[in-house]
């Protein structure tokens, strides 16, 4: 009889074994029946990282271990976990094909292999002074590199610089700015340094009231911040940032987010955007092309941060959906693009920021009106305490599909309307 | 909705002077918001102005630079020269589309 079953099941592959493709199928595994459905697992290697974590490891903060674990551990029984290069999606085909030329038909196909960066793609990047006086911290072995050139750095020109927008965790680099003016401070090489902070957009961040407390934070701590500066090249002789319109910013160390790209196989196989993110609806993750294919997390091109936060709050609304989806019945949420991301500002003190597709970051209280306990868009110990706390409930509760009692969708409670929103609302 | 006078044509426009009706623009128009920027407009201008209308006309976003440089074809070291400093939000705020998402 069993031969009979086999024949009937049907296959969800996930592509991508990160914190949306393990949300995903633990959620999933304990919702489908599995003499129904089959599940597998595709990710290139068996190392889960914790990418907030990277933040920390130029600092000393957190060591290697603490950031990874092994991926297969956080998969829950019943789910087959493959390791093995997405060469590519064949969408008519209902296949993914595996380099080797392994291939895993599907019924549904869900892609959530993220986003990387790509310093090949700017010229001199990977030059000779890779690594030597330029160094990226969104890889662990960049941040751990960084580490290392931290401890040897006696003063000078120290730049912080955002190659393009999108990026992943786009507080990041201002975090990491924070974090190296107190370490700095430390140990006692303020005065040595010129810090600089080089971005491609117009202002320290892109929505207003958050662009202007970060802002001054940035003035505060005497750091120069260089605006709407796209690089176009590094001149690696006279180790300067040099820009499509010509300006130059010098640097003696310094620390890059590479432009972010999602994955080739997402271009190869003709679903992606000039970034390779896949084309999905903003409030339900379906592509725009193939009923039976969806992306999520930093894979998919929906117009919200690129954060792990995003991920956490999209599967939410993404398996309620996805389980009517495959029942044949309409798909009864709507994600909103909410993202809440602490902000390290260096000293043991974090920010917190709570917003969504139409609410920028406001001050206020979360996730509670008034108590708290977390202050939005203000520097407290409590909002530190409570990203380091992060980890354990990343690893704990997060990963393995367990709830947080955190609402998926925003909500407006607790937080402070600017006089020109709280016009327009009443009008 | 405010809205705002250009060349005797009433548009709507949001909080910085983004058109926000995208049939309400003609390349008439174009011609008197590029103006109010500084910006003569010429045949390599009208390309790139020309690309985002259809590109958002299909897509619904206004095209990033590296939209216009990939698919639209045009250097993004042309598109600095063409309109100097900030070429996204120029080529967006004459085109008559939304400000480019920061994308946060």
């Amino acid at each position: 009889m069993s031969g009979t079953h086999e024949s009937v099941r049907k296959n969800i592959v996930i592509l991508g074994a990160g914190t949306a493709g393990t949300m995903i199928a633990n959620k999933l595994r304990h919702r489908l029946d599995r003499a129904d459905w089959q599940i597998t697992v595709v990710d290139r290697d068996d190392e889960h990282h914790y990418q907030p974590g990277y933040l920390f490891v130029p600092f000393g903060g957190y060591s290697h271990d603490q950031v990874v674990r092994s991926r297969h551990v956080f998969l829950p029984d019943g789910v087959d976990f493959v390791i093995g290069t997405v060469d590519k999606v064949e969408p008519e085909e209902n296949a993914v094909v595996l380099e080797g030329g392994q291939r895993l038909p599907y019924d549904q196909l869900i892609i959530a292999t993220g986003t990387t960066p790509r310093p090949d793609q700017t010229p001199g990047m990977l030059g000779p002074e890779w690594r030597r006086s330029i160094f990226d911290f969104y890889t662990l072995d960049g941040a751990e590199a960084l580490a290392g050139a931290l401890k040897r750095f006696e003063g000078g020109r120290l730049v912080v610089h955002i190659t393009e927008m999108p990026i992943k965790c786009p507080v990041a680099p201002l975090e990491f700015t924070f974090l190296a003016e107190a370490w700095l401070r430390a140990r006692g090489l303020r005065d040595r340094v010129e810090l600089v902070f080089v971005t491609p957009l117009d202002a320290a961040f892109t929505k207003p009231v958050a662009a202007a407390h970060l802002g001054g934070m940035l003035d505060e701590r005497k750091v120069h911040v260089e605006t709407d500066f796209m690089v176009e090249r590094i001149d690696t002789e006279r180790k300067v940032l040099v820009s499509f319109d010509e300006r130059e910013v010098p640097f003696d160390l310094l620390v890059t987010v590479p432009l972010n790209m999602g994955a080739d196989f997402v271009a190869r196989s003709g679903l992606g955007d000039e970034l390779n993110y896949v084309s999905v609806d903003k409030h339900t993750q379906l592509s725009t092309t193939f009923d039976n294919l969806f992306a999520i997390g930093d894979a998919s091109d929906i117009p919200a941060s690129k954060a792990g936060s995003v991920a956490h709050f999209s599967v939410e609304i993404f398996v309620d959906n996805f389980l009517e989806h495959i029942a044949g019945r309409p798909m009864p949420g709507a994600f909103d693009g909410h993202a809440n991301c602490f902000v390290e500002s260096g000293d043991d003190k974090a920010l917190l920021i709570d917003f969504n597709y139409d609410t920028e970051p406001l001050t206020g209280r979360y996730p509670l009106p008034v108590v708290g306990p977390m202050a939005l868009l203000k520097e407290t110990r409590a909002n530190h305490l409570g990203k380091l706390a992060f980890r354990w409930i990343y690893w704990n509760v997060l990963l393995p599909g367990r709830p947080i009692p955190l609402p998926a969708l925003m909500s407006m409670a607790g937080k402070h309307l600017p006089e020109t929103e709280r016009e327009k609302q009443e009008a | 909705m405010p809205t705002t006078t250009i060349d005797n044509h009433e548009i709507h426009v949001d909080d910085e002077g983004f058109m926000t009706q995208y049939e309400e623009w003609t390349e008439d128009l174009g011609e008197g918001l590029a103006a109010q920027i500084g910006v003569e407009m010429s045949d390599e201008h009208w390309k790139a102005i020309r690309f985002l209308r259809s590109d958002f006309r299909e897509h619904g976003e206004t095209a990033t630079l590296r939209r216009v440089a990939t698919v639209g074809g045009i250097p993004t070291k042309e598109l600095f020269a063409l309109f100097p400093k900030k070429p996204a939000k120029k080529m967006a705020y004459i085109a008559g589309l939304p400000k480019p998402r920061g994308c946060v």
